[in-house]
């Protein structure tokens, strides 16, 4: 056989610059963030290595004038307020995704390739740009409150900015494309015989959407909540421009802490909070994979 | 009646993607439409003008953002495609590679990590070593991020290839860099160039990271755009807003042309 | 039309009247018209393209007629979608749910119809014994082979009791030995159930073998429609002789036509009266004879001529030789029921023969 394109040697060669990228900026900061998140405050802002959990019994208490914890939902509401945005974000993308993908799905291959450039264009136009773009539709004299006082529907009105309506407007906004092409995919991988197969069964369009279609395209489905999802709960941009200084999400809450509040190890451990969340939904995914082939190979 | 010609087609789908593709480009037409907006005040028509974008052209602040922002996105970018393709290449044509599961984990770490974790987790390691250099520090950090989208295009592409080729190649007595050169790099060339410019793009649009280590003279396009926001809104800012999105979506097309090449 | 191979009371099943298919300027199927009859094995046949598929998917409901109408037992089912027909399909691609088992393939169309879980359980299990699949009742469909998956679609599609059957190719997934079984198991379970069966294929032996009629398709038309005997022996065209079976196509002039018999000259030099259709006195016709109708040598014949083997391809219980007879080629196939000792070279002179009721003349 002389099949050898490449040796073990060149093996180690080709991945040596990105594992030791990946190791130097990125494993060992994390491992520091964790380090961090034990530490005490410095006077000055920054951290002193002193070992303390702290940092998490503030992300659930005020500490008193004389140590007496005091019980401090805030922060509780921020990771409340995260989860509960990211998830409503991934069910509103899921509901407006479907019936857009199935249908760019039945058109003719070019308007297919056209349809689906579009839908990743708005992706690749600035995150901030696009952000940017609502809080001239929603603002205090914005399109939408124009629009509504030239129908002569109303006389005036409070600002839509600001608030968690405002934040899940702009993350559906933000993120529905990474929705609508795994289910596309998925939608295109589906066999049209089995449509068929469903309607000569006696099987309407409603009744073939919920027993074949849908529980078909559950990969994709799932594929694309999670890439909804999980980036909903490490968002800045939206929090930040939209929600105000009232509605924070964990994302901007970190960013406070390492900036204007100079409180690294709360924002270490909001960190390490929000980095456990996320890698509990991705290990959920592999271990749903895990769990699903290997009931496929069960006979 | 209702004619059961073709059952796949759901009544009301079309519809709804028509309005879903108005709401799609709505809220940045808005955007690209007041930019042409004589008036101050930017919900006040008061007629065409490109006034704003002679004047954003002229603001040396958003000028010397651009620059930044280019010096940070064409560096890193080199810097993560090459990597990123000899990753690729060891991790799809390599033999015997050991643990190239990990292997490609590590490498799209990244993107499973929360930016905002990975950026203070930066932040906090350049303060440790004392790095000051706020361009080094963007280059540093982009580049990290950079790899995953550099990653992916070559990867597939490179599995899209038929690994005979190769293998022709090298029955046909050429050497591995001669069969690397004249047939493996041009074939996955469309992949390089467009994980090259997916990489660019983010870099020039990430905001989360590069906020958070801006630092003196280390200002990028989006965190000077932020900075306008915070301001308030105003038409030149409309108009700065318009021109990274001509840039965005002229980057984007010949990303998505080269993807498509057979 | 071949009225005598209608032995059962000719009630309709299916009635096509007038049906064509137009797919933008591409016309998929000229009008055709025919009936099908109740618990007959009805096959369309023809080579891909020829519409048979269309025609197929127009009673199952899934491509509308672009003129004409299709009754089912007497009623016009124009514009009544698929899930309104009471027509099952069986899947070139079996079409099997992959997330479902088979039992929950089998009763999907039982619980659409609105069956009861017990009348659904009792009918699921029925089917399965029809099919032999008992053991399999849990399994996903990505467990089974090639062959329980056509058995389960089988079932799936008879467990409604459909009024008719539709079949689309359902065997041409599967490798040659199983196709064969799988013929046998389809004659059997056609006659068990006493569905009516259409069946669609483009292989011409699969179509012979299991068929009551056949109707052949070509360019878009019906180029014969009768019993597998008639349409073998008596091919009412080029395209059909061509099509079914192998056959030797000579050059022949008409002299003259005398209802079913015609009278010509053929291109061996010879002139002969022989069965025809649409022949005309002093015009070209072809002349069609079938391998396994000439003999070699000849015998007793009427009509003998000499030649020279030219090739010789030995396939086991046949071998088919190419004999030059007077710079025409013909394809005899010849029985290998005695030894081998008994066979000809290449080279060897020999006489051949065959009956004038052995030939077809066909009009240009």
């Amino acid at each position: 056989m002389t099949r050898h394109i490449k040796s073990p040697g060149w093996n180690v060669l080709g991945l040596l610059p990105t594992h030791l990228i990946m190791f130097l900026t990125l494993i060992i900061p994390v491992g520091i963030i964790v380090l961090v998140s034990f530490s005490t405050r410095g006077p000055y802002g920054g951290f002193e290595y002193v070992f303390t959990t702290a940092p998490y019994k503030q992300i659930l208490f005020n500490e008193g004038w004389a140590g007496e914890l005091e019980f401090n939902p805030q922060y509780l509401i921020v990771v409340a307020r995260t989860l509960l945005l990211s998830a409503g974000t991934t069910l509103i993308c899921l509901v407006l995704s479907f019936p857009v993908a199935h249908f760019i799905s039945l058109q003719k291959p070019s308007l297919k390739v056209a349809l689906i450039y579009l839908v990743t264009l708005p992706f690749w136009v600035s995150m901030i740009v696009r952000v940017y773009s609502w809080i001239i539709i929603l603002g205090n004299e914005g399109v939408i409150e124009k629009t509504l006082r030239a129908l002569g529907l109303i006389d005036d009105m409070d600002s839509l900015l600001f608030g968690d309506t405002a934040m899940l407007i702009g993350l559906v906004y933000s993120y529905i494309p990474l929705m609508i092409l795994p289910i596309f995919a998925s939608i295109e991988k589906l066999d049209p015989a089995l449509i068929e197969a469903s309607h000569d069964l006696y099987g309407s369009r409603l009744i073939t959407l919920h027993r074949v279609i849908l529980p078909l395209c559950q990969p994709g489905m799932l594929a694309g909540a999670i890439l909804v999802f999980v980036p909903c709960l490490g968002a800045v941009l939206e929090p930040t421009l939209l929600g105000g200084g009232k509605s924070m999400m964990m994302g901007n809450l970190i960013q406070l802490q390492f900036g204007a509040a100079r409180n690294w190890p709360l924002g270490a451990a909001i960190s390490i909070v929000l980095m456990t969340a996320v890698l509990i939904f991705l290990v959920a995914r592999g271990l749903r994979a895990v769990r699903r082939e290997t009931t496929e190979l069960a006979l | 009646m209702t004619n059961g010609s073709d059952v796949r087609r759901y009544p009301g789908f079309g519809l709804f993607s028509l309005l879903f593709f108005v709401y799609l480009y709505l809220p940045i037409s808005v955007v690209v439409f007041y930019s042409f907006n004589a008036n101050r005040i930017v919900s006040n028509w008061g007629g065409f003008s490109l006034h704003w974008y002679t004047a954003a052209l002229s603001n040396s602040a958003l000028v010397s953002a651009v620059k930044v922002s280019l010096i940070v996105a064409v560096i890193a970018t080199t810097i993560s495609t090459i990597v990123a393709l000899m990753a690729a290449l060891v991790i799809v044509r390599g033999r015997d590679v050991r643990f190239r599961g990990l292997s490609e984990t590590v490498v799209n770490l990244p993107l499973l990590l929360p930016e905002i974790v990975v950026a203070v987790a930066t932040l906090i390691l350049f303060s440790q070593i004392g790095l000051a250099n706020g361009i080094v520090k963007l280059i540093i950090a982009h580049t990290t991020f950079c790899i995953p989208f550099a990653f992916l295009p070559i990867r597939a592409r490179l599995q899209g290839m038929d690994a005979d080729l190769e293998e022709a190649a090298r029955d046909l007595y050429a050497s591995a860099w001669i069969a690397f050169r004249r047939v493996t790099l041009p074939l996955i060339l469309p992949g390089v160039l467009s994980g090259a410019m997916l990489a660019f793009v983010i870099s020039m649009d990430d905001f989360i990271t590069s906020n958070l280590l801006n630092s003196g003279g280390a200002t990028t396009l989006p965190v000077y755009v932020f900075s306008l926001i915070k301001q308030g809104v105003s038409p030149q800012l409309n108009a700065i807003s318009t021109l990274i999105m001509l840039a965005s979506i002229a980057l984007a097309t010949v990303a998505f042309l080269l993807q498509r090449q057979r | 039309m071949n009225d005598e191979a209608c032995l059962r009371a000719p009630r309709k099943a299916v009635e096509i009247k007038g049906v064509s298919k137009v797919f933008g300027t591409y016309q998929a199927l000229k009008p055709v018209s025919f009936d099908i009859y109740d618990n007959e094995f009805f096959t369309l046949l023809g080579p891909s393209g020829c519409g048979k598929t269309t025609l197929l998917r127009m009673i199952a409901g899934f491509e509308q007629p672009t003129t004409g109408k299709i009754f089912l037992h007497g009623s016009n089912i124009q514009g009544l979608p698929p899930h309104k027909r009471r027509v099952n399909t069986v899947f070139q691609s079996y079409a099997l749910f992959p997330h479902m088992s088979v039992e929950q393939n089998i009763g999907f169309g039982l619980e659409n119809l609105g069956w009861s879980k017990d009348r659904r359980d009792a009918r699921v299990a029925d089917m399965l014994r029809l099919v032999h699949m008992e053991a399999f009742a849990g399994r996903k469909p990505q467990q089974l082979s090639g062959g329980q998956r056509q058995r389960v679609a089988l079932a799936r599609a008879l467990a409604p009791e459909p009024e008719v059957l539709l079949l689309d190719e359902p065997l041409s997934a599967l490798d040659l030995k199983l196709r064969q079984a799988m013929r046998d198991e389809l004659r059997i379970l056609q006659r068990k159930t006493g569905i009516t069966f259409v069946f669609v294929t483009h292989d011409q032996e699969e179509a012979l073998d299991l068929s009551d009629r056949i109707c052949v398709l070509g360019d878009g038309e019906i180029q014969q429609l009768g019993t597998p005997a008639a349409i073998y022996e008596e091919p009412s065209n080029r395209f059909v002789a061509d099509f079914i079976g192998e056959t030797n196509f000579l050059d022949a002039e008409v002299i003259a036509v005398d209802g079913e018999q015609a009278t010509v000259t053929t291109q061996l030099g010879m002139t002969l009266t022989a069965s025809h259709k649409k022949a005309v006195a002093g015009q070209k016709a072809f002349m069609s004879i079938r391998p396994e109708k000439i003999s070699l040598p000849a015998q007793d014949n009427p009509i003998a001529v000499d030649g020279t083997i030219m090739g010789t391809n030995y396939l086991g219980g046949y071998t088919y030789y190419l004999v030059e007879t007077g710079g025409i080629r013909l394809r005899i196939s010849k029985r290998n029921s005695v030894s081998r000792g008994q066979m000809f070279e290449i080279g060897q002179s020999v006489k051949v023969g065959f009956a004038a009721e052995s030939v077809r003349i066909l009009g240009a």
